[in-house]
């Protein structure tokens, strides 16, 4: 009885955010969908949104192992390169694979490597920890280089993004890639958003803030790490494939390095931690060069701002 | 295995442990500033880079060897400092993740500072070091890299001989060892802090003329710190003992890797070999080999 | 006072033959086997020792705490009080003796089965989880009961649902019986250190356990307070059933709210009984003034 009191008289919150967020939903949807197509410039949606969409997506990613999980991994780049060769291979080896298909085929490669480097994590923490996801970062850009195979036994590595096609219809253009890309983000968040509000999402809090609690009071902590990891790459992944397919086209495996790591690890540092709105905000606002640093993060942003004009 | 490879192998040995005494180089650095205020300071190897780049253009410019060292000393402890000023102590308590990527941002920060003052072109950097190798018994030991190891060894010992015999190394150990205990007898934190930015500062400086004779004054320099991070790990990150035995380590069975086992998986494996290694060693001690085990308190 | 050493040396000498003997103890197996099949012990220890570098922390130590009752460990500071929680509860692994929990008997207690085993716990400084609610901080509490997995949780499967309706009803019910209800949605590293300890209180609670371990619950806080907490830990045993073994630094509130207490003093038990026979214990008494006198001033 006094439950369902206390249900009641949630009701009607719940009701008022919720149009609330249906309005916001309205809203994005008729911005991605029909303003942009419509009215951005080529240059926009080439030069601008088609990065933006894909840095936000690994930092979606990342912000979920490192702001959720509160594992500090600086091997995001890695993942990103694993799940661009991985859909390219698999459009090239498998005859007919719908994009749709490819893409999350390549996810499912990106996670199983995040899944292995993600295993030190069981023993070691925080610094220890950090350091070891580099190995994930040399080590799989090494072996792109090292092994043709895997760019098709181009001399130099570089592969070279596939007819992009949905159910027949090419997303070549501009606006097609930028249509594929701006759906895969838009599905991706909208789990990701649902995953961190779940018990799941809960038990990546619960290991971050205090690990030997959480062991206590029956987290799977191991699992939980693993399983951080894990979804953390496959997102990571298909960012790497927009990335490459849809927007760079060409990419070599020196594409993906440390530099990439770390300014993915800046976007989250600063639009914040565990915020997954804090992702899009950053790399939109770095993009119009806005200088946007809350607190502890002045220094990094600084760093980017320097970054750009020095290079 | 007859003679000559046995030879052989010595050398690259011999050549291997030579080369990790520069990575323990850049270690200490890094050791310094994280036993005393919990740091890892990744724009240890930013510094480097501004330490070789300020001294090779002093000279460059007429400046006397001596005169150049004397002012690229004072301006890393003047780095040190500003850095210790304006970056850590505000961000006092806050988490040593949030301090590290701070550290992170700086080393960017610092890059674009060197580039912007220095320019960007490659230097050379002559110490007036001879590096013809001499024979010893049949093996080829490069003077320079005796030369480097000697120098770090005297630094080492300076460096120990500071912090064990003057009264602000020993404020030094008790920060090391317990930060509220220090404080609570009265000891000046933030003046011991300084200090140890500073000496850092110095290490910087080492490292960078020694590392800028041997591959000339350039950016990539800076990416050394990626040479000391596996070695930190192996040796720990609170040991100064660590730093040089895991910097022997790893350089010896780098060089060794890959003599012997880089033909076969097509070379180039120096990129990543120190942190497999660095990986496996931390999967049976997680707090690597010099570090200390501490018992959780619940 | 030659004499005293001497014999101190001497007692010392054969608590470590005994302890030697406790690593391979037939009788005390016996002993534990026996208590441990006996329906009303919920937790039995048997030749409990532990030691950290060298210094022993805990010598053969044995308890057997029985169904519904509230057993308080005092002691003075580092009498091994919390060291020997951490035992029960898996996080320090003990290097002799054995603990049945329930019927099963472990050298070792695997800490993530704990909750299966039915047991919570809080901890001496605060272990809640600052990033989430009040709320979702008790919901924690019951995740050892969730079987969903993450895809289920996403595309939102009936398993899933019923899993999160069922934690937030059993959640809702511990937030009305702790009166937080006015802070449940607050993000608990918000909350004041005395309801924070509540949180604590209640997502241990929330778990329905069997045995019921604080440590320390009312340290720090004003005797107000402490009153409260000794009325929750009381209404938890006397509506919910749960066994609980309390460690306390203040005797006065120990003596009104346990059952029985245990008193352990330099990593010995050296008294066991109702709080009254306690009280009159001689041992208990020197050791107390003992440490009166020397630092903190507790009296009995």
């Amino acid at each position: 009885m006094a439950v369902q009191a206390l249900d009641a008289a949630r009701l009607p919150v719940d009701w008022a955010k919720l149009v609330q967020k249906l309005a916001l939903a309205t809203a994005l949807f008729v911005v991605a969908y029909g303003v942009v197509p419509a009215y951005a410039s080529g240059y926009l949606v080439e030069a601008i949104l088609l990065p933006f969409l894909a840095l936000s997506l690994a930092a979606v990613g990342l912000n979920l192992l490192t702001g959720y999980c509160g594992q500090l991994s600086l091997g995001s780049s890695a993942f990103m390169a694993v799940g661009a060769f991985g859909a390219y291979n698999f459009n090239l080896r498998v005859e007919g694979l719908p994009l749709a298909v490819t893409m999350i085929l390549a996810g499912i490669s990106a996670a199983g490597f995040g899944v292995v480097f993600g295993l030190p994590s069981l023993r070691l923490r925080g610094f220890y920890l950090a350091v070891s996801t580099l190995a994930a970062q040399f080590f799989v850009q090494w072996a792109l280089t090292k092994f043709g195979w895997f760019s098709n036994d181009n001399p130099s590595g570089v592969i070279s993004a596939p007819h992009l096609a949905v159910a027949g219809l090419s997303l070549d253009s501009a606006t097609g890639r930028y249509l594929l890309s701006v759906t895969t983000v838009m599905v991706l968040t909208a789990l990701v958003w649902r995953l961190v509000n779940s018990a799941t999402g809960r038990n990546f809090i619960a290991v971050r803030d205090n690990e030997t609690a959480a062991r206590v009071i029956g987290v799977p902590v191991l699992r939980t790490k693993l399983l951080a990891f894990a979804i953390s790459s496959f997102i990571i992944g298909i960012a790497g494939v927009l990335w490459a397919f849809t927007y760079l086209r060409t990419v070599e495996p020196a594409g993906f390095n440390l530099d990439r790591s770390f300014q993915i690890l800046f976007i989250i540092i600063i639009g914040g931690l565990a915020s997954i709105r804090g992702a899009f905000w950053v790399r939109r606002s770095s993009l119009s060069s806005r200088s946007f640093c809350p607190g502890s993060a002045h220094s990094c942003s600084a760093a980017c701002s320097i970054r750009a004009f020095s290079t | 295995m007859s003679y000559y490879d046995f030879l052989f192998v010595i050398e690259v040995l011999v050549g291997g442990l030579l080369s990790g005494v520069m990575y323990s180089l850049v270690a200490i650095g890094f050791v310094l500033i994280y036993k005393t205020s919990g740091v890892l300071n990744f724009a240890q190897g930013s510094m480097v880079l501004f330490a070789a780049l300020t001294f090779v253009s002093l000279v460059e410019r007429g400046i006397p060897f001596a005169l150049s060292l004397l002012i690229t000393f004072a301006v890393m402890v003047a780095l040190g400092f500003t850095i210790e000023r304006t970056v850590l102590r505000p961000l006092v308590n806050r988490s040593p993740m949030t301090l590290f990527m701070a550290t992170l941002g700086l080393s960017y920060i610092i890059e674009g500072a060197a580039q912007l003052i220095w320019g960007t072109q490659v230097h050379g950097l002559d110490l007036g070091i001879d590096d013809t190798p001499f024979e010893v018994g049949g093996i080829l030991i490069s003077s320079f890299d005796l030369l480097a190891a000697a120098i770090a060894a005297a630094m080492v010992a300076g460096l120990s001989a500071f912090f064990y015999w003057t009264r602000i190394g020993l404020a030094f150990r008790a920060v090391a060892d317990d930060q509220f205990a220090a404080l609570a007898v009265g000891l000046r934190l933030p003046r011991i802090w300084g200090t140890v930015w500073t000496a850092a500062g110095f290490v910087a400086l080492v490292a960078g003329l020694l590392w800028g004779a041997r591959l000339g004054v350039r950016f990539s320099l800076s990416l050394i710190v990626l040479k000391a991070l596996p070695v930190l790990v192996l040796g720990a990150f609170d040991s100064i003992l660590g730093a040089i035995v895991g910097g022997l380590i790893i350089g010896a069975s780098e060089k060794l890797a890959e003599v012997y086992l880089g033909p076969f998986v097509g070379g180039g494996i120096e990129g990543w070999f120190a942190y497999a290694l660095a990986l496996v060693v931390l999967l049976v001690r997680p707090s690597g080999l010099f570090g200390q085990k501490t018992v959780e308190r619940v | 006072m030659i004499g005293a050493s001497l014999g101190a040396a001497a007692y010392e000498r054969a608590s470590e033959i005994s302890a030697i003997l406790a690593v391979a103890n037939p009788v005390g197996d016996r002993r534990l086997a026996r208590l441990s099949s006996r329906p009303d012990v919920v937790l039995a220890l048997s030749g409990i020792g532990i030691s950290f570098g060298g210094v022993k922390a805990l010598s053969d130590v044995d308890l057997e705490v029985e169904v519904g009752e509230i057993r308080a460990v005092i002691g003075p500071n580092g009498a091994g009080k919390s060291s020997l929680i951490n035992i029960i509860s898996g996080l320090y692994h003990a290097d002799r003796g054995r603990i049945a929990i329930g019927g099963q008997s472990f050298s070792r207690v695997p800490a993530s089965r704990l909750a299966r085993l039915g047991v919570a716990r809080t901890f001496q400084n605060l272990a809640l989880f600052g990033g989430l609610s009040v709320r979702n901080n008790i919901a924690c509490g019951r995740v050892h009961t969730r079987r969903a997995s993450f895809v289920e949780h996403i595309a939102g499967l009936p398993r899933a649902r019923s899993e999160d309706a069922g934690i937030a009803e059993k959640t809702d019910q511990i937030v009305a019986f702790l009166h937080l209800e006015s802070v449940a949605d607050r993000l608990v590293a918000t909350l004041p250190y005395g309801l924070q300890k509540r949180v604590e209180l209640a997502r241990a609670l929330v778990a329905e356990p069997k045995l019921l371990l604080l440590d320390e619950p009312m340290a720090g806080m004003t005797a107000t307070e402490k009153a409260e907490m000794a009325g929750f830990v009381r209404a938890a045993r006397d509506r919910h059933g749960v066994t609980i073994i309390l460690i306390e630094h203040d005797i006065g509130v120990v003596m009104g709210l346990s059952d029985r207490v245990a008193v352990l003093d330099y990593g010995r038990k050296i008294a066991d009984g109702t709080p009254a026979e306690v009280r009159a214990d001689p041992a208990v008494i020197r050791a107390y003034i003992g440490t009166a006198e020397g630092e903190n001033g507790e009296d009995i």
